[in-house]
């Protein structure tokens, strides 16, 4: 067994064997291995030429990757922590997603941004956002969110060898969770089905993949049969599973972490709306975090986040009043 | 830097004529920057230019023609139109890209200097900014990166006394930006931005120095802004006593007396020259005039590769 902090690890070493263009930067990833341990190893094999150490300067060691993309490099830049991204939202939204499209097509942009968001563990907030749906919101961008150790070395596999810009988001409770990984690259914009069923449709994000299959199995017992999809790649997104999914069940909830307001949700929902509306028996369902920054204490920042209760008792609602 | 000259003048006239659209920045006065400091790369090497660019781009031989058609907007531009005036590129000749947000490009230039460090390239990349962009973040972020990584890199500040419309004096915190190197362990030279000698001079020893593995280097060239920040504007902000104090000092006329008096060319020599880049630019305006604007049906190509 492999843990998902682990499976990044190791997806990235196997992608540097291969390709000696590839380089990594950011904070604390060099000897120390990241403080998630998600470059352990890497530096003793690759030494500082390729696993760069740099500054506290999100703005400019993102642009530099941006700049080395454009010039036969393809960079990863870590941010430790994805609140910390608005610091170089200028690099990522100015120039990562557009410089390829203002010139015309001239240049090329083969980079990822790793980084980690959610909330759970208590650190407040300036440590704990959900961002992944602003950066949907940017043409140029693509946004990759794995939930499980496979998932995370499939796609950031695929991520790397990508000629875009991906901005590649982790779940700090995610890091430990364990599981068998393949190593295999899993296409990105493609959508994974985690648990099949009849009554609804489940799209969850990121950690709450996890809440909505603990949910889903509590309403096997109960004769709610759910589905559950995981987009993994939010943008851009694969409609066609899951309103493949929403023909055959009749109903979709959305759930995820950042806030419900202009959030995932609102944005899933508008990219399957039109195909899915003629299928659906009622109005689709969305559980995102309370309009509230997140708070430290713990059942505080339990209260903002949806937990499985949460989908257990909107699965409920919805059919019910779908029925 | 009189094809730059030429150049500007007629985006001006273009611009006025509402053939030429949006944010256009000329660089009237401020020839000398470009001229000496691109004079001093090879081909291979890189520049990040800015908002203020068509001189970068031209002198670090940019064609006039699609130059041209991208600043009219037209499908044969550098762009196909879909960059203008702010936002050409050339990466075959080096051109990484004009940037239209102040202090935006310096990171970018970085990443360049980072890949040719990696890849054992021996390219050398020039930055261009303005005294505005020093008071960036990013400018400060930038110049510590790349002295700890020791990347080869010449930042050149073209310090045109404004940042819009604020005087340097009143939103600088230095009188010489270069001072500002000290801070960051890399040498700091202020140049006569208006004589180009001193400019290509100066810029050559960092160059080849950055080239040599020495590291970065930060150069305040001293120049002026002849034309507002943007055509149209009213120039409240200085006097017009100011602007012809300058346009004595103006780096082309300047340049051209240097060139009869020393006998590096004749009068006749250097007319001839002249007329034979005016006609050359009458020709790309012409020939950009009559070409198409790129099909709106292609305007989502290039978002992603």
């Amino acid at each position: 067994m492999t843990t998902y902090s682990e499976a990044i690890a190791a997806a990235i070493d196997i992608e540097m064997e291969k390709d000696p263009s590839i380089i990594v930067m950011g904070e604390d990833i060099g000897p120390q291995g990241g403080v998630f341990g998600t470059t352990r190893g890497l530096y003793d094999k690759y030494g500082c030429g390729r696993i760069i150490d740099t500054p506290i300067s999100e703005n400019s060691f993102v642009g530099a990757a941006v700049g080395a993309a454009m010039t036969g490099l393809r960079p990863i830049a870590e941010i430790m922590y994805i609140d910390f991204i608005t610091l170089a939202a200028d690099q990522i939204i100015n120039q990562a997603a557009k410089v390829r499209y203002m010139y015309g097509g001239k240049v090329k942009v083969p980079m990822v941004i790793r980084t980690q968001g959610g909330a759970g563990k208590g650190n407040a907030g300036h440590h704990s956002q959900s961002f992944e749906v602003l950066f949907c919101h940017i043409p140029g961008l693509k946004v990759v969110m794995p939930s499980t150790p496979s998932d995370a070395a499939g796609l950031l596999m695929s991520s790397i060898a990508d000629d875009n810009a991906v901005i590649f988001i982790e779940h700090k409770l995610l890091y430990n969770t364990e599981g068998t990984v393949s190593y295999e690259t899993i296409p990105l914009g493609k959508a994974d089905i985690k648990r099949t069923g009849d009554h609804i449709t489940i799209v969850a994000v990121s950690h709450m993949v996890i809440k909505a299959l603990e949910a889903a199995g509590k309403l096997k017992g109960q004769g709610i049969s759910c589905e559950v999809i995981d987009p993994m790649t939010l943008s851009p997104l694969d409609t066609a599973t899951i309103a493949g999914s929403v023909k055959k069940t009749g109903n979709l909830l959305i759930v995820h972490e950042s806030v419900k307001a202009a959030g995932t949700g609102a944005y899933i929902a508008a990219e399957v709306e039109n195909e899915v509306f003629d299928y659906l028996d009622g109005p689709i369902g969305i559980l995102g975090a309370k309009f509230c920054p997140i708070p430290y204490a713990h059942p505080l920042e339990s209260e903002v986040i949806p937990q499985t209760e949460d989908i257990i008792e909107k699965v409920k609602t919805i059919l019910g009043r779908n029925r | 830097m009189y094809t730059i000259r030429r150049f500007e003048e007629s985006v001006r006239e273009l611009f006025t004529l509402g053939l030429i659209r949006g944010s256009t920045h000329v660089y009237i006065g401020e020839e000398a920057v470009a001229a000496g400091a691109c004079s001093a790369l090879g081909t291979d090497d890189y520049i990040v230019s800015t908002h203020r660019g068509h001189g970068h781009c031209l002198a670090k031989g940019g064609k006039l023609y699609p130059m041209m058609a991208e600043l009219l907007g037209k499908e044969t531009g550098y762009c196909r139109g879909k960059g203008g005036s702010m936002h050409i590129a050339d990466p075959s000749i080096g051109i990484l890209g004009a940037v239209g947000i102040v202090g935006s490009g310096l990171p970018l230039a970085v990443g360049a200097a980072l890949s040719s460090k990696t890849l054992g390239d021996g390219r050398v990349t020039i930055a261009f900014f303005g005294d505005g962009a020093s008071n960036q973040g990013t400018f400060h972020e930038c110049l510590n990166l790349a002295s700890v990584l020791k990347l080869p890199l010449v930042f050149i500040c073209e310090n045109n006394l404004y940042a819009i419309t604020v005087a340097c004096n009143l939103s600088t915190s230095v009188a010489d930006i270069s001072d500002r190197a000290a801070g960051y362990s890399m040498p700091g030279v202020t140049v006569d931005g208006n004589d180009v000698e001193k400019v290509y001079r100066t810029a050559k020893a960092a160059v080849d120095d950055a080239r040599a593995g020495g590291g970065p280097t930060l150069i305040e060239a001293k120049t002026y802004r002849q034309e507002g920040h943007w055509i149209g504007d009213p120039q409240v902000y200085r006097k017009k006593a100011e602007v012809e104090d300058w346009i004595k000092k103006d780096p082309v006329k300047a340049y051209g007396k240097i060139l009869t008096d020393t006998d590096a060319f004749t009068a006749k020599e250097l007319k001839d020259i002249r007329a034979g880049v005016d006609k050359e630019l009458e020709k790309a305006i012409e020939k950009a005039k009559k070409d198409d604007f790129l099909s709106p049906d292609k305007v989502t190509e290039d978002v992603y590769s």
